[in-house]
């Protein structure tokens, strides 16, 4: 596991032209690993059809409202694939 | 021409069946047999007894926070993981300090079987923007006012991973039996847009 549960990290500012499961709110934006899920094709391989497609671990990825948003005293939780993180 | 989103989300599905039909990726046959399957035993039953024994094992309680999939199997209700076309379920338990609450923000995954056929509002695209935006008024649309002490947690699903909220057991149902704790939770309850 590359990413331990409490790891800060900032999701790829990226923008990429194929399907990927990256929402656009959360691009560039930093987090924190709650939870290591597992490890899963990624869906941006599976979905042009590469075969076979990458396996990455996946982890729940927990954002502060006030860095998404400017405002608010929410959290939101993203799973996300260990290429779209970068360590912060 | 008509772009996609002006339509009934009936009609774009359909546009979307025709297509890969045509394409030789499926049959009407195929796709009728497949929903069968999937909606012959999804209800929100299955999800409420999920809670309803969670409320009463503590055994159970702790399987089903930690891995939920065995916690699901050992209760009959088998999720396959998501290298088996299924997915990694995740309970998520309300406290007195969270609240939870689940949604789709990039399309409209949810635990089917364990909480039945989506609402309406679960895909639509009010819901899916604005929960992540501002829970606590979304929330407060649905009657779930909470006092500000209370952390609102929101969960965005993918296809790999799906969320159940677990309510909080409501005061006074000491004396309720297994079956009479079941019938307390709602399908909104387990998406967390309602307290039970």
């Amino acid at each position: 596991m590359t990413y331990p549960a409490g790891t800060r990290v900032r999701v790829r500012a990226f923008d990429p032209d194929h399907h990927t499961r990256v929402p656009r709110y959360v691009r560039g934006q930093p987090g924190e690993v709650v939870a290591a899920l597992g490890r899963w094709p990624l869906p941006d391989d599976s979905a042009r059809g590469i075969a076979p497609p990458r396996v990455q671990a996946c982890y729940a990825v927990r954002f502060s409202a006030a860095d998404l948003w400017g405002s608010g005293d929410h959290t939101v939780t993203v799973d996300l694939w260990e290429s779209y993180l970068d360590r912060a | 021409m008509t772009g996609h989103d002006d339509l009934p989300a009936a009609a774009r599905t359909r546009r979307l069946e025709e297509r890969l039909i045509a394409a030789g990726l499926t049959s009407d046959d195929e796709i009728d047999e497949f929903l069968t399957r999937l909606y012959a035993s999804a209800s929100p039953v299955n999800g409420a007894r999920l809670a309803a024994r969670a409320w009463t094992d503590p055994a159970f309680r702790e399987l089903l926070l930690a891995d939920a999939n065995a916690a699901a199997a050992a209760s009959g209700f088998s999720v396959p993981p998501p290298d088996e076309h299924g997915y990694r379920l995740r309970v998520v338990a309300n406290t007195d300090q969270v609240h939870n609450v689940i949604v789709c923000t990039l399309c409209s995954c949810y635990p089917v079987s364990l909480l039945g056929p989506s609402p309406g509002w679960y895909k639509s695209f009010a819901y899916r923007s604005r929960t992540v935006r501002e829970p606590r008024a979304v929330l407060a649309e649905f009657g779930v006012t909470l006092p500000d002490t209370v952390q609102i947690s929101v969960w965005d699903s993918t296809s790999e991973a799906r969320y159940m909220v677990l309510p909080a057991r409501p005061a006074g149902t000491e004396a309720l039996d297994a079956e009479q704790l079941t019938a307390l939770v709602t399908r909104n309850g387990l998406i967390g847009t309602a307290l039970v």
